[in-house]
């Protein structure tokens, strides 16, 4: 008897909600196992996760705050996947995205705060009290919001010419760019833009406060999330509902296919790039303009890394993106809870999201295929092998 | 080298027998209860239509697909092949229509792939010598330390022959032997096999030619739909008699074909040269024109630069020199869309590969060069329910039958994949010239190759429909028969460059097979 | 720079490159077999760990190194069963691999120091340099040749030996075969998924050898991140050498090198800021990435193995 797997026709519809179920579950108890093995209770410990996470508005605000970063990251990620270009950059492109965030917040906006001065003080003079102030603040919040995009998108752009042109294995090089602008981000806060009143604290002096995003009352939940939430309607549409999006699909289904239509893959290669690495960006210009209101140490934790999870657990769809990236969100705020009040690394958070990765991936083949036993067809036929 | 338990040891003369073989793959029953008996000594044809279960029941005889039913006896003894190192042991050795070589590797690491000895060091330089020696006593020359990539297809198939000879294999299965071949090395290979055949070795050879029957099998064997339909002898049957069994109804080889009417030059090719994938020039000074209203054929063993040309004038390969113009327009190195829209169209040669995307459905790849424009889009927007209307009228317009539009296109046979691609590029040359007095071209490559009877009969029929209506037609294929059926000119390439061009209508086979190469036809690059 | 400073370099290169060394011809022979595991920095970081604490525990450095080993090869089998047997996406699967084992090296590290502490900070047994007799005595290049680790030793044997078996043996050809055209390898009865099983294992503990030498040799001790993204430039070096293991010498030394350079011009007072000589490596892997694929496309020569990264399957139709 001996096993083999058979091509289905059709995917299986059942399987492809039951898989990631499942593959939860399982990576729960496998790293429940590996918990026990370290001499940690799993079920006290997966307990206080889940409370950390989840058990309170607070903890379910700081579990939104990390899911911004992750769900921008994740779209961002995602729409490059779709063309089979792999953005493994996500975490340098967040990185250069908050860099240029802090600089145009530190080091444009007030010369523009300057520059509207008279205007300013001239709606006032006219009694519109209201515009007055919210056009610096409406100034400044574009222009972070577009300093972060620009950010990402310049560092997407790099490894999209090289490989639109040359043929440069883009894994490589948009990883190799992580390490470099982390290193830059880290230069600056250590370094020249280093807070002078800050105690020899790495990081920059705090942003102008027009230039902050604006906070759900309560929270440290801010526009970021909203920003995220429009990516991914944006996103939606541009993929199903446009021909960009059409081109998109093909070039990732079958390049050679797109390219004998007459597509152009470098127009398309560049264009996906600046939107990747620009919804990185973002993320980076959420995490500085809406939670330290600094560059600061501790801008790259990995959000870009676990964005290729969130992408790929969501099946590149944006709106499974939002979904998954604030469940992801959750494990990684349960994890730094156990470090606090258990004193558990909280790494077992990145253990976890790659055991489910993992099982994610390998159930994957019960979708496409389906499991077959074979036996002996013939009895009469098993006598004779021996003679061969 | 041969397992000598494998050699027979009976008295019964046949070599081969299959008893009541099935196999299923998901949704198609490749073969049904087949029963087959070939005896030492003798060459016996496996005759049927692309699709009618001949391959797959060889490979099982090569042990690489494992019989769902059935019993399999070599020498009279019954074996059960687990992989083909059980089916090499009993000594058959088979040669597959696309060959199983390595090419970046050379003859002789080919030749001793996959054996047990030596254990582990390679003493290449005495195996290349070994091989030198046994290759001449087999009549099939062949150099042990070329590359597998320099040789021609001839020269590449004695290797795949010596391959199977050299591990000890008295059974031999060649699978569409000739579709590859010139006349001339077609020729050459009869007579390597009948020698073979007279030294005792047993050849199965695949075909789905009927004079290839005639000039060489002993017995032959009808498959139709996974099931045997007969076997017999050539003395004893018609060339008819043997098409009716093959395809199940009265079959008619000519093609009704209007006489030409021929217009203005539609393409003109002038001194092109262009290079292949491995850097080696593929296309030498090619010069050629095409009217409206006629179809031009071009003939050649492949790897002579067909492809090339093709991809040069669609413009998905840059030409090193010349000129390619469409009418007045030049279109030399112009991005594919740009000769897209001058009205070429292509159908490629590798459908799944290129012409299609397999898993989008037949909605998205029916649009794939019309939903740039309206009514298929707007402005940036992309309009569903009008891509599924356009697929849905393609569908009815090209009889292809398949579920609906939504049905994702790698589910499709053959015959129905090639009508899905011809319906967007028929369409899409009328679209791109519909406006003034100008015809479409249409490249159409290999647009028959493993179709059956049907499919086939239905896609020249397409061609000779679009040229009556004006269209000019590339059509490069491997199939002599075809090209002097369909075309009215047939231009012979070899090596990159065209041989001659004659009018179809007078050709002759002998002459079109030397100006294709002889007894050797060398792909482009390596002959300088 | 004069002869004396060249010398210290070239001995410095050669201790930098070492594991650089050992996981490129490791990821070549993954790669030569047609899996392409992108998980290496993932499996050096969880070997390098290992290697340390089995080192720290038995006190023998030998141990360590088996260790890393078994769990580079350990690793290396879930993305072999994924993508071979499963037929999961490659690049996926390897991007999982990094993700898992780096957590999983992070979270281990904080637990297998003494008492079940971390492990960051300690000292543990590793190996000294060991002049050879008569060879290090050898003008200019007897030091920094043979005034090494075990380890280094070790891989002049390895690479010889890779070559070696890589084009002259019949394990060889068939590694070779399966990565080339796995449809003829498999019909001439050799067993692509063992094969490529195999090789991937072995890719896997040759990897874990190198992260050996970075906790037990080079930068001894477990750290966070000890690896600085040298499995990616390994990957990068497989391109660079055309998958033969003699340009993976040329390679690793070349960033060795770097390495050396960057501490020289440190130990100098430079007045270059630390952080952008930190990021002189990564620069120069993607120069180098560049280069030669501009280089290598130029000469329309295609050095990858034909059939890396495609699952195989056999009966398939459609």
């Amino acid at each position: 008897m001996k096993i083999h797997v058979e091509k289905r026709l059709e995917p299986s519809r059942s399987a492809a909600v039951l898989i990631p179920v499942f593959s939860v579950v399982v990576a729960l108890i496998l790293g429940g196992i590996l918990l026990a093995l370290v001499g940690a209770n799993p079920i006290e410990t997966y307990k206080a996760m889940l409370v950390g996470a989840f058990g309170s508005r607070y903890a379910i605000s700081e579990t939104l705050v990390k899911a911004v970063p992750l769900m921008l990251t994740g779209l961002g990620v995602s729409i490059a996947f779709r063309m089979l270009f792999w953005n493994i950059g996500g975490e340098g492109q967040l990185a250069m995205g908050g860099f240029l965030t802090a600089g145009f917040a530190l080091f444009v906006a007030p010369k523009l705060l300057t520059a509207m001065e008279p205007m300013i003080g001239a709606l006032n003079g006219a009694g519109l009290d209201f515009l007055a102030i919210a056009l610096p603040r409406t100034v400044l919040l574009t222009g972070v919001i577009a300093a972060g995009f620009v950010g990402g998108a310049m560092w997407g752009l790099v490894p999209a010419l090289l490989k639109a042109y040359i043929g440069v294995n883009e894994i490589i090089v948009t990883l190799m760019m992580n390490y470099i602008a982390i290193l830059w981000v880290e230069y600056l806060f250590y370094g020249p833009w280093k807070d002078p009143q800050g105690y020899g604290f790495p990081g920059t002096a705090e942003i102008s406060e027009l230039a902050w995003l604006p906070r759900f009352t309560g929270t440290r939940v801010n526009l970021g999330l909203i920003i995220a939430v429009v990516a991914a309607f944006l996103l939606w549409v541009v993929l199903n509902r446009t021909k960009w999006g059409y081109e998109i699909r093909v070039i990732g289904e079958n390049p050679d296919a797109a390219r004998y239509a007459g597509i152009n893959r470098v127009r398309n290669i560049v264009l996906v790039m600046i939107l990747s690495g620009g919804l990185c960006g973002l993320a980076g210009m959420t995490e500085v303009a809406g939670i330290s209101h600094r560059l600061q140490k501790g801008l790259t934790v990995g959000y870009g890394y676990t964005a290729i999870i969130v992408a790929w657990l969501a099946k590149l769809n944006p709106w499974a993106v939002l979904v998954v990236a604030f469940l992801l969100a959750g494990l990684l705020v349960g994890g730094d809870q156990i470090q606090i009040t258990m004193g558990l690394p909280a790494s077992v958070a990145l253990v976890l999201q790659g055991i489910i990765l993992f099982l994610v991936l390998g159930g994957d083949i019960l979708t496409k295929y389906r499991i077959v036993i074979d036996r002996p067809t013939d009895p009469t036929l098993s006598g004779a092998e021996s003679n061969s | 080298m041969a397992d000598p338990q494998a050699l027979p040891a009976t008295q019964t003369p046949l070599s081969v027998e299959m008893r009541g073989i099935t196999k299923r793959f998901p949704g198609v029953l490749a073969n049904d209860r087949v029963d087959l008996t070939v005896a030492a000594g003798e060459i016996h044809a496996l005759l049927g239509e692309n699709g009618a279960g001949k391959s797959t029941l060889m490979n099982i005889l090569a042990g690489l697909y494992r019989p769902d039913e059935g019993e399999i006896l070599i020498h009279g003894q019954p074996l059960d092949f687990r992989s083909p190192r059980d089916s090499i042991a009993a000594g058959i050795g088979m040669v597959h229509q696309h060959f199983m070589l390595v090419e970046s590797q050379t003859v002789a690491e080919n030749v001793i792939l996959g054996l047990d000895t030596p254990r582990f060091v390679l003493d290449m330089k005495a195996i290349n010598a070994e091989i030198a020696v046994l290759s001449a006593q087999y009549g099939l020359e062949i150099d042990p330390e070329a590359r597998i990539w320099q040789l021609c297809v001839g020269e590449q198939q004695r290797v795949e022959i010596f391959k199977a000879l050299y591990v000890g294999a008295n059974i031999l299965i060649l699978d569409e032997p000739t579709a590859v071949l010139t006349p001339q090395e077609a020729v050459q290979l009869y007579e390597t096999v009948e020698r073979l055949a007279t030294s005792g070795k047993t050849i199965i050879f695949i075909t789905h030619k009927l004079g290839e029957v005639y000039s060489s099998a002993d017995r032959v064997t009808v498959l139709r739909g996974g099931r045997v339909v007969g076997t017999t002898s050539p003395p004893e049957t018609t060339e008819a008699e043997l098409a009716r069994m093959m395809v199940g109804r009265d079959v008619l080889f000519t093609v009704e074909k209007p006489p030409a009417a021929m217009g203005r030059t539609m393409l003109t090719v002038e001194a092109v040269n262009a290079i292949n994938d491995k850097g080696l020039p593929a296309l030498k000074d090619v010069s050629l024109t095409i009217h409206e209203g006629e179809i031009l054929g071009i003939a050649g063993v492949a790897g002579n630069g067909q492809r090339e040309l093709a991809e040069v004038i669609t413009g998905l390969r840059r030409a090193r020199s010349g000129r390619i113009q469409v009418y007045d327009t030049d279109v030399t190195n112009q991005s594919p869309l740009d000769v897209i829209r001058q009205g070429v169209s292509h159908v490629p040669e590798d459908r799944l590969g290129m012409g299609l995307v397999p898993n989008l459905s037949i909605s998205d790849n029916e649009a794939m060069k019309a939903y740039r424009r309206p009514p298929l889009s707007r402005g940036p927007f992309l309009d569903r329910n009008a891509v599924t209307r356009y697929a849905r009228e393609l569908m009815q317009l090209f009889q292809v039958s398949a579920p609906g539009p939504d049905t994702q296109v790698r589910l499709l046979s053959g015959g129905n994949l090639q009508k899905v691609i011809l319906a967007r590029e028929i369409t899409a040359g009328q679209e791109a010239t519909g406006k003034d007095a100008r015809r479409p071209l249409l490249v159409a490559v290999h647009p028959t190759r493993g179709l059956d009877v049907g499919a086939t009969e239905s896609v020249r029929k397409l061609l000779i429909e679009q040229r009556s209506a004006g269209a000019a037609i590339l059509l490069i294929s491997e199939d002599l028969d075809e090209l002097l059926a369909v075309s009215d000119r047939v231009a012979v390439m070899f090596s990159g460059e065209i041989m001659g061009i004659v009018p179809a209508a007078d050709a002759d086979v002998d002459e079109i097979g030397l100006m294709m190469g002889g007894k050797c036809s060398t792909p482009t690059g390596t002959a300088v | 720079m004069d002869s004396m400073m060249l010398v210290a370099i070239l001995a410095v290169a050669i201790r930098a490159g070492t594991s650089l060394v050992f996981a490129t011809i490791g990821e070549i022979y993954t790669e030569r077999s047609g899996i392409l595991n992108l998980g290496i920095e993932g499996i050096m970081l969880m070997s390098a760990m290992t290697g340390f604490a089995v080192a720290y525990h038995s006190n023998s450095a030998w141990a360590g190194v088996a260790a890393a080993m078994v769990m580079g090869a350990l690793l290396a089998l879930i993305h072999a069963f994924l993508t071979i047997t499963l037929r999961a996406d490659q690049v996926v699967s390897g991007l999982a691999l990094t993700i898992f084992a780096g957590g999983l090296a992070s979270f281990m590290g904080q637990r297998l120091g003494p008492n079940g502490g971390p492990l960051v900070g300690m000292v543990g047994p590793r190996f000294e340099k060991l002049a050879i007799p008569f060879l290090a005595d050898l003008p200019l290049v007897g030091r920094p040749l043979f005034q090494q680790d075990a380890l280094v030793y070790l891989m002049y044997i390895l690479v010889p030996v890779s070559a070696f078996y890589l084009y002259h043996t019949r394990q060889g050809l068939h590694m070779r075969a399966v990565g080339e055209n796995p449809h003829t390898a498999d019909a001439k009865g050799i067993s692509v998924g063992g094969t490529r099983y195999f090789y991937t294992m072995a890719g896997g503990a040759l990897v874990g050898l190198g992260a050996a030498h970075l906790s037990l040799a080079y930068t001894p001790g477990w750290t966070e991140n000890l690896t600085g993204g040298r499995g990616w430039i390994a990957i990068a070096l497989v391109i660079f050498a055309m998958w033969d293991p003699w340009r993976a010498v040329l390679g690793a030394l070349l960033f060795g090198a770097i390495n050396a350079i960057q501490f020289r011009l440190q130990a100098m007072g430079t007045t270059i800021p630390a952080a952008f000589l930190g990021m002189l490596p990564y620069i120069f892997t993607i120069v180098v990435l560049v280069a030669i694929t501009w280089f290598e496309s130029a000469r329309k020569r295609v050095g990858a193995p034909a059939a890396l990264g495609i699952p195989y399957v056999r009966e398939e139709r459609h």
